[in-house]
């Protein structure tokens, strides 16, 4: 069975994250990052079920250079192959834009069994191209997995809203994507850093892909960043030690600002 | 003037306040108009009709409700395309969000998730939200197509202002392709009889610190008529439920009051609360990252601190 997971690499959280001053896009350059955390969920449930069904994963991400470090963070915990998709057009690309990339670079791929992909990223946090790819790729889409397992032709999930747990299932091909709860992401062994160094990566542009430039990126987004205003970090208020009556000071402040 | 029309938020009838918002800010794009999907919609007339919707389009199918996301995308891009509104707003949750990427591709329209305001602009709709863990705000706009807008809770006050709420039936035939996801199961969560954590005026959370024991964190909640929410490190140990989990890979809120209890304040907490309008910690350590925040902190155990507290509000309340 054939996996491809789809990957980001994103501005490290704890790093200063900010915006470029010239185009407003996110700053991707100066901050160091890393293959986004919740991405990492899916490639441990891709690596899970190759494992078990004999097949192969393909780790794909879009983004600059750097963005090679979460397609090599993938190989070392386990995945077979890498796809890098690289060029300075994408730069300012959107969500509408990023899901077509992507579909485009799976139907290249020749669409697997299952496309995998966290459930959102952490920069962004829209957590709407695991829908989109569904979409475009006209795939059932079982999202938002909390448990995952398969059966025959295919693929049952469980889904944790906040009025109900559902259960959900499709048929396969499918797209899934994963939230934190489903398991528990490998640290890459020694020997997965190794093998990882011998592991094809392929780097594609857009003209690999057949996408006009000018239907992508800034030039082709769908929305406009207006601006960008850095909020001034909180001042710290009171702090007060509990000598036996922290409590009611607690309750004295809410009042104070008419909680109570 | 232009429809503006509101993806109805409800459980089977009952109408989520996060509708209330979203029609009370639609009253300032245009002329709301509800769209109902699925059983309830009588029952939801009168407080849709409360907070301005002119009109209520509705569909009832088991086509809509048996599957998962797509036939509720194509109804609502069938719509989009027949009636052309000035915009769609949708709530910003997990399906919410899905559907409005699904109808954004169908209908060729750009769109903006968890937008914390919405107010028109010079240049058409004008979206504000909140980046990177609280640290930025975006104003932004769409350019093409139907704005698609989905919306968080706790983003606009609600306003009465009456309307016609004309419910309106609309039939369409559900493709087989939008029927592949079948919800086969559904088990409805228990409800604890507190607010909805993403809606709360007021949450308080728990997280290491409360070695498990919730009991002070319900209770100081219970006596705020707030939510309670926890940390990963709560969630992850099964102290408590992951649907009430704040953080980065779990909810973002954004409440009047936010008290976290027993929680160390990581970045990945910060990221699920740091807009709150007030915030305020309890914690045994005083070097906790969280103490960074607030305006107002107890460096104290919260098994002694939560409930005097809690003793101290419900005597005032009478």
């Amino acid at each position: 069975m054939n996996i491809v997971v789809c990957v980001k690499y994103v501005p490290d959280a704890q790093a200063d994250r900010g915006f470029d001053e010239a185009d407003l896009t996110t700053n991707r350059e100066s901050v160091d990052g890393l293959l986004s955390e919740l991405d990492e969920y899916a490639v441990e449930e891709a690596l899970k079920l190759a494992e078990a069904g004999e097949g192969e994963v393909t780790v794909v991400t879009i983004g600059p250079d750097k963005a090679a470090d979460a397609i090599k963070k993938a190989l070392q915990m386990g995945a077979d192959k890498g796809v890098h998709i690289s060029d300075e057009a994408i730069r300012g690309s959107d969500a509408f834009a990023t899901s077509r990339i992507l579909a485009e670079a799976i139907k290249k791929l020749g669409t697997p069994d299952l496309v995998l992909t966290g459930m959102a990223s952490t920069d962004g946090t829209m957590g709407v191209v695991p829908a989109m790819l569904a979409e475009r790729l006209g795939l059932p889409q079982v999202t938002f997995a909390s448990e995952l397992s398969l059966d025959g032709e295919g693929v049952t999930i469980r889904r944790d809203g906040d009025a109900a747990s559902e259960t959900i299932t499709s048929p396969r091909p499918a797209l899934v994507s994963v939230t934190d709860q489903i398991n528990e992401p490998r640290y890459p062994s020694f020997k997965g850093i190794m093998a990882a160094k011998k592991k094809p990566v392929e780097t594609w542009s857009l003209a690999d892909l057949g996408i006009d430039p000018t239907t992508v990126g800034s030039a082709g987004a769908y929305t406009e960043v207006l601006s960008v205003t850095k909020r001034p970090p909180r001042a710290q208020g009171e702090i007060v030690t509990d000598e036996g009556d922290g409590g009611t000071k607690l309750a004295a402040f809410l009042a104070s600002r008419k909680f109570i | 003037m232009a429809e503006i029309f509101v993806l109805v938020d409800h459980a089977n009838g009952a109408v989520r306040k996060t509708t209330a918002e979203m029609l009370t800010i639609a009253a300032r794009l245009g002329e709301p108009a509800a769209v109902f999907l699925g059983a309830g919609a009588k029952e939801a007339q009168a407080t849709l009709a409360k907070f301005g919707a002119t009109k209520v389009y509705a569909m009832d199918s088991a086509d809509l409700t048996d599957y998962l996301v797509a036939p509720q995308a194509e109804f609502l891009a069938a719509l989009v395309s027949k009636l052309k509104p000035a915009a769609l707003l949708i709530p910003a949750n997990p399906a919410g969000k899905e559907i409005a990427a699904r109808v954004a591709i169908k209908t060729d329209s750009g769109l903006i998730t968890d937008a914390i305001d919405v107010q028109p602009g010079a240049d058409g709709i004008e979206t504000t939200q909140s980046v990177f863990a609280g640290s930025y705000a975006v104003k932004a706009r769409i350019t093409k197509g139907t704005p698609i807008i989905c919306v968080k809770p706790n983003s606009a006050a609600p306003q009465e202002k009456s309307g016609a709420a004309q419910i309106v039936p609309v039939n369409l035939t559900i493709s087989a392709d939008a029927k592949t996801a079948k919800i086969v199961e559904s088990t409805e969560k228990k409800s604890t009889g507190r607010p909805e954590l993403t809606e709360a005026a007021i949450v308080v959370s728990g997280g290491r610190g409360t070695a498990g024991d919730f009991a002070p964190v319900e209770a100081f909640a219970d006596s705020l008529g707030a939510a309670v929410g926890a940390s990963r490190a709560a969630v992850d140990a099964g102290w408590y439920p992951h649907t009430s989990q704040v953080g980065q890979t779990g909810k973002q809120v954004s409440p009047q009051l936010y008290v976290a209890c027993g929680i160390s304040g990581a970045i990945q907490h910060r990221a699920g609360m740091q807009t709150s309008k007030t915030i305020v910690a309890v914690n045994k350590d005083p070097e906790a990252p969280i103490f960074e925040l607030v305006d107002f902190g107890v460096v104290g155990d919260l098994f002694s601190v939560l409930p005097q507290a809690t003793e101290a509000v419900t005597a005032s309340k009478g």
